[in-house]
């Protein structure tokens, strides 16, 4: 008789969910939002480049089809086309993927969006490592890309909450968004806290003496788990202050974090390492003299990272709670 | 080109005066640089003045008035030429052009929606206009409005795959209410564009992505006005576009004869010269 076979873990879909088996989740909540607002306002249009099933607009398409443009596969008249919408008053929501808008479209999105502070709402799936495919699809460098891009206001939700209560906020704010996005089954987890998503602030879901996490979009969500871990195991007591808007960052709550003395301060990001939420931390509490215990930093490394299972990429390069929670070890 | 009557021959010699006067404008406003895109200028300045006379609605007071029709300039180096015309049409006001390129001016070297009245985008990332000029036109259809878009492109511009994406887009959402106009000097930057990346055959290539396509003389008045008159009374569901071959200089004879024209260097002497050029060819 065999031994009995370990589960072999494959790439499966594009988009593998990020769900954790039993978590709560929502379907499609960008999408769904999305409709509920347009329901109210006419000027909301989506467009999307061939990839509306996977950005979640085709909620929309199917719901108000004649609010709906299919531009097909070509991301730079996608995003020309939504800046000239913009221009005749309406509010365009274009979607693709996350390595698309930032490195192929970037030019449209700079000079044809962001240049006029057009009110353009761009919303991309596939984030930093959100998929095993493989370098060509895993947007490690969008925040590092588009925080350098003036005008542009930058989203990093954690979850069904955190998108749904975004959607309505950031058609609200007058200028060029880019939101990276969770689709299909998201998890839903913020419920659990006293949160409201509030677009430009950080806030803080739970305090802790030892650590404080400060983190974005689904890296929230890990280290809120690590953190419960943690205490449970009496390895340390860890705060977590969420920040889902990257760009303008909340460096006045941020730093007043920072400032408490004695505990180590780690950023949690889905992202590369280089150009994102932790050098955007370290920057701002530097710049106003303020100097944690100890500073680290989880994400990324600033490389081209393997295909694969997710879950088998999450613990390779530190995304995973396991992960986080051996790092925290180490530098503890 | 002309169909013979007073009316229409008047009418030429009307657009030719606001060619001239186009061309004035620029050439005034180069010698305050000392140099620029003059070349390009020139050459189009027919196409201007049949564009800003003859083809587009607008309301001088109020380049905003929403039932306009939309003329956006790719390539932003043109600005000193849609600068001139805009003068032209009353739009800006003529003591303006002594700040172009100046600091604080509104008339900056390469042309940009937040700082001149009546520059609808900003240019100079060539590839940009036709894709804009796509969500344009699809946003005026979604008001019902039945103001139309144009888009100044230039040769050089079509080796940008940008617009090639633009072109299929038009063609798919049946813009007929989108208009190009390609400037084909055959210059750019390296030397002449047929020998840089070559477009040709350009009026084939347009047609086969599903546009109205038609191709003239740029420099001939008649012959534009009749072009324009077919794009907007074409009946097919499909956007349009004019290439416009033009002659760099055009106006000025001993600038056009010039080797290296996509930037002209001009002496501070030949300014005086050049106006007096063009004031010799004033038309009658």
């Amino acid at each position: 008789m065999s031994a009995p076979q370990k589960k072999r873990l494959t790439t499966s879909a594009m988009i593998a969910s990020i769900a954790e088996d039993g978590q709560e989740t929502t379907p499609a909540p960008f999408g769904h939002a999305l409709v509920a607002l347009a329901q109210q306002r006419p000027e909301i249009v989506g467009l999307s480049a061939d990839l509306s099933k996977y950005t979640d607009l085709h909620i929309l398409a199917q719901a108000m089809p004649d609010r709906f443009y299919q531009m097909g596969m070509a991301e730079q008249v996608l995003m020309g086309a939504a800046a000239g919408l913009a221009r005749e008053g309406f509010q365009p929501f274009a979607t693709t993927y996350a390595v698309f808008a930032s490195r192929r479209a970037y030019d449209f999105i700079c000079l044809g969006i962001a240049e006029e502070s057009l009110n353009v709402k761009i919303v991309c799936a596939l984030p930093g490592l959100t998929t095993g495919y493989g370098p060509s699809h895993q947007a490690t460098d969008d925040l590092a890309i588009f925080r350098a891009m003036p005008n542009l206001t930058i989203v990093d939700p954690c979850d069904a909450v955190d998108i749904e209560q975004a959607v309505p906020a950031i058609a609200d704010h007058k200028g060029p968004v880019y939101m990276r996005l969770l689709r299909g089954n998201v998890p839903r987890v913020l419920h659990r806290y006293d949160y409201r998503f509030e677009l430009g602030k950080a806030a803080l879901l739970r305090d802790g003496a030892d650590i404080l996490f400060v983190s974005s979009g689904l890296m929230t969500m890990r280290v809120l788990a690590a953190a419960e871990r943690m205490k449970a195991e009496g390895i340390a007591d860890a705060g977590v202050l969420h920040v889902p808007t990257i760009k303008p960052l909340d460096t006045e709550t941020i730093t007043a974090a920072l400032a408490r003395p004695g505990r180590l301060v780690v950023t949690a990001e889905n992202h590369s390492i280089v150009g994102g939420l932790g050098e955007a931390v370290a920057g701002a509490a530097l710049e106003r003299g303020v100097v944690p215990a100890g500073f680290r930093r989880i994400g990324l490394p600033d490389a081209f990272l393997d295909a694969g299972a997710l879950p088998t990429l999450h613990d390779r390069y530190g995304l995973s709670v396991e992960a986080i929670v051996t790092q925290i070890k180490g530098w503890l | 080109m002309s169909d013979g009557t007073d009316d229409a021959r008047l009418s030429n010699v009307a657009l030719a005066k606001r060619a001239y006067n186009i061309r004035r404008n620029a050439l005034r406003m180069a010698a305050v640089q000392g140099q620029g895109y003059i070349g390009q200028a020139l050459g189009v300045a027919d196409v201007l003045a049949v564009s800003y006379f003859h083809a587009l609605r607008y309301q001088p007071v109020d380049p905003q008035w929403e039932g306009r029709d939309r003329f956006l300039l790719s390539i932003g180096h043109y600005a000193i030429a849609l600068y001139a015309a805009l003068i032209e049409a009353g739009i800006l006001p003529e003591d303006e052009l002594e700040t172009y390129g100046s600091d604080g001016s509104r008339l900056p070297m390469s042309g940009m929606a937040a700082y001149t009245p009546g520059m609808e985008i900003t240019g100079g990332s060539l590839g940009h206009g036709l894709g804009i000029g796509v969500g344009m036109a699809l946003g005026l259809k979604r008001k019902q409005s039945d103001a139309r878009v144009f888009n100044l492109l230039s040769d050089g511009e079509l080796g940008e795959g940008s617009t090639w994406e633009a072109a299929m887009e038009a063609a798919h959402h049946r813009l007929d209410n989108l208009i190009a106009i390609v400037d084909f000097n055959n210059q750019q930057a390296d030397g002449p564009s047929t020998r840089m990346l070559s477009a040709e055959p350009v009026q084939d290539k347009w047609a086969a992505f599903g546009w109205y396509a038609q191709r003239v003389d740029g420099n001939d008045i008649p012959a534009v006005v009749a072009a324009f008159d077919a794009a907007r009374n074409h009946t097919g569901d499909q956007p349009r576009v004019i290439i416009c071959d033009t002659r760099m200089c055009k106006g000025v004879p001993f600038l056009e004869t010039r080797e290296v024209t996509h930037f002209v260097r001009v002496a501070p002497e030949e300014w005086d010269m050049a106006l007096e050029a063009l004031d010799a060819g004033r038309p009658q």
